[in-house]
């Protein structure tokens, strides 16, 4: 056994409210720059809908992931290394930037500038990508929201597999719920296995997965390689570049941006102890609805004096053993198992988890006639397909979601009932198997969800991998080349990629 | 000694060593101090279209041109002697590397269509992009016109002289430049595009030729790659 510490997160999906706090001040930090308008490091989709990249769970489509041959073993979906080396000079995976969606501005000034009309002058959008004028906006990073576009389209989402979908195109069952997406800092990643380049690397202490900038060659192989599309190839630079997870924050105590600023307090980091050797067979069971337990079988007790001996001497820092003992992420995951990793089928053991969310009681069970399993609603009465949930979240495995779904539904029964001033209604905690001192510290979580509780994140120990004293007066975090800018500024090796030339509507005088 | 002469010597007997080192050496200084910048620097994410069917005929046709030089001409005499005559040999270069550059030539031709006619691509090329994939068109033609030149000759004789001369740059034997004065021109244009490419790499994005190379080392390692910050003294 061979012990290893990851920060993961959780997203409670029962109260993301979608308003894309998380996607703006990622946006805003991290990927405000030229070549990289098209990429959010963080998006919320809704669901149902095709998503960002279009279609990306389509994985017939993308080959992302990896796949389980014949004999046990699991290749990268788009190919082992001889495959990824032939394709080297045209990726046929790789999405195009209108499967994103192209970049444009507006043509503000014209506004300022346009001479007396007849109408009032109109700011077209400008591209971004090649600096022409277009007709029209396609598509854009957010485009299905709040079930915008037909359902016909939206119903391509993947996780309709084995739903009767026709009945949620009518206006009175329809449902919708948020995801917001990042990197999944995979335990299996298969971007990593994609890399050419070799630039791509898991960390080892905080288990975040980045792409070295000055390795990468823009072979463009994890682009396709990452089933959830989370990796951006920067068309200005030519390197790739994705989450960071908020490294520098991380490493300093603090929670990432997305979870800062979080407005529904609906995300949760903390560190999870797993066993480092048996990652490829836990990517490798046979049956995807097995994949969920058995990446859940990687995680380690913290609790156990034996683990926190063995995690000792394996280098995980004190802090770090005693931050397991307190992860949020560890009791919504392993103890509560109400969070699921985001569809495990892909074999990559993601490590950022969802809560599923509660959804209303359908509008036929609020006539009357409320199909009630025991003293808590039937889960399969709530708007969302259980099914559905079960698509995104187990590979199809449908109990782990109900049992999941009847504890957030007891929890709301007690609390409802203690909130009333009823007795403790024992019974329906028993009924979905939890004890009054858990569903009273689920509640401080979930529905309190505290600062101090949602984040528990230990620093990490610089001092030992860096010389401070060495540094002072250096850079810090900067991108390309230490001090150097790398292609800001022009130079021997290649100046800015192309002067932006936009091409202002002119208005013809006579 | 005569201008002619001297400017031969000069193009074919210093020329070379001039691009080769600046080659070796910029290549050197720019993946030690801008490693940042080297990268194969791929349009593919803007515009799908072309780029399989283009590049993938430029580059295999390509290294197929690449490495029939590097054995045609590299390949020790008590090495090749024994198997075929200089005739066949020319034949063998003349058959294959005609074919794998017309392949590379036709993939070059759509890749300068899409760099030059879509606007996306066209706003995002830098000078050097075009500059390059032109020259490279320029050398790629160059060569195949050789081919009716050695059709000419099918004694094999012309291609010994060329073999000759490429082995003695690269043994550092002085005065094989003289060997190229009887040759037809368009052997000695082709030679100094070649070497002139070789000048330019560094500069340019064809340096992703040698991160092609290193890439081989993807079928060694293990899916999996981990780094630790820990220092492990």
């Amino acid at each position: 056994m061979k012990i290893r510490a990851q920060i993961a997160m959780v997203l409670n999906l029962d109260k993301c409210i979608g308003c894309h706090t998380c996607s703006v001040t990622c946006k805003n930090v991290w990927t405000s720059r030229e070549g990289m308008e098209y990429a959010w490091f963080n998006n919320v989709e809704t669901k149902p809908g095709i998503g960002y990249p279009k279609d990306w769970e389509n994985q017939e489509r993308w080959r992302g992931g990896w796949k389980r041959k014949a004999n046990g073993r699991i290749v990268p979906r788009q190919g082992g290394r001889w495959a990824i080396l032939a394709n080297i000079f045209a990726n046929p995976n790789l999405p195009e930037i209108d499967d994103y969606y192209e970049p444009f501005t507006f043509d503000y000034a014209y506004l300022h500038n346009a001479p007396e009309l007849a109408t009032s002058p109109v700011a077209r959008p400008i591209s971004l990508v090649s600096g022409e004028t277009m007709d029209k906006i396609e598509w854009g990073p957010n485009w299905e929201e709040i079930l915008g576009g037909e359902f016909a389209k939206r119903s391509e989402d993947y996780n309709f597999e084995q739903v009767q979908k026709e009945i949620y195109g009518e206006f009175e069952n329809t449902f919708m719920m948020y995801l917001p997406r990042l990197c999944e800092h995979c335990l299996n990643p298969s971007c990593v296995a994609s890399c050419p380049s070799g630039s791509i690397y898991k960390r080892e202490e905080d288990g975040i997965v980045l792409i070295d900038q000055d390795k990468c060659r823009g072979w463009r192989m994890c682009v396709s390689g990452c089933p959830y599309k989370k990796i951006y190839y920067n068309w200005n630079t030519g390197k790739a570049e994705k989450c960071i997870f908020c490294y520098p924050r991380i490493e300093v105590g603090q929670p990432t941006v997305c979870s800062e600023t979080c407005v529904g307090r609906i995300r949760y980091l903390g560190v999870l102890l797993y066993d480092a050797d048996g990652i490829e067979r836990a990517a490798s069971v046979e049956d995807p609805e097995d994949l969920y337990e058995a990446q859940l079988g990687l995680f380690l007790d913290p609790h156990d004096p034996r683990i926190q001996a063995q995690a000792r001497a394996a280098g995980v820092p004190e802090a770090w053993i005693a931050a397991a003992e307190h992860s949020p992420t560890y009791k919504m995951a392993v103890e509560w198992r109400i969070a699921f990793p985001l569809h495990p089928e892909y074999r990559t053991l993601p490590m950022v988890w969802y809560v599923p969310p509660l959804s209303p009681i359908q509008a036929r069970a609020n006539a009357g006639a409320v199909d009630m399993a025991g003293r808590i609603p039937d889960v399969h009465s709530l708007r969302i397909p259980v099914r559905y949930l079960a698509n995104l979240l187990t590979a199809g495995a449908e109990a782990p979601i109900v049992s999941a779904l009847e504890r957030l539904l007891a929890m709301r029964s007690f609390f409802r009932a203690r909130q009333l001033g009823e007795p403790d209604d024992m019974a329906v905690l028993e009924e979905v198997g939890i004890g009054l001192a858990e569903v009273e510290e689920m509640h401080r979580y979930l529905a309190i969800a505290n600062y101090e509780d949602r984040f528990v994140i230990p620093t990490t120990h610089r001092e030992q991998a860096e010389n401070a004293y060495e540094l002072r007066g250096t850079c810090g975090f900067s991108f390309g080349n230490g001090c150097d800018a790398g292609e800001l500024r022009p130079g021997l090796f290649g100046g800015t990629m192309g002067q932006r030339k936009l091409s202002p509507i002119r208005f013809g005088v006579e | 000694m005569g201008f002619g002469t001297a400017l031969n010597e000069f193009l074919f007997g210093i020329y070379p060593y001039i691009a080769l080192a600046v080659l070796l050496l910029g290549s050197l200084v720019r993946f030690d101090r801008e490693p940042y910048t080297w990268k194969s620097d791929s349009s593919q994410l803007l515009r799908r279209h072309q780029m399989r069917l283009g590049s993938n005929l430029f580059h295999y046709g390509i290294l197929v041109v690449v490495a029939g030089h590097f054995i045609g001409f590299l390949t020790p005499d008590w090495a090749i002697d024994w198997a075929i005559s200089p005739a066949q040999h020319e034949l063998m270069a003349m058959l294959a590397g005609g074919v794998a550059g017309l392949v590379a030539i036709v993939g070059m031709s759509i890749l300068i269509h899409r760099r030059l006619g879509d606007p996306r691509i066209r706003n995002n090329s830098r000078k050097w992009d075009i500059a390059v994939v032109l020259l490279l068109w320029l050398q790629l033609a160059l060569g195949l016109l050789t081919v009716p030149f050695s059709a000419m000759h099918m004694s094999g004789s012309m291609f010994e002289v060329l073999v000759t001369y490429v082995k003695g740059i690269v043994t550092f034997q002085g005065g094989v430049a003289a060997l190229l004065l009887g040759t037809p021109i368009i052997y000695r244009v082709h030679i100094f595009v070649g070497f002139t490419i070789f000048l330019i790499s560094p500069f340019t994005r064809m340096i992703h030729i040698w991160s092609g190379v290193g890439s081989l080392a993807y079928l060694f390692r293990p899916y999996q790659l981990v780094r630790t910050r820990r220092h492990t003294s």
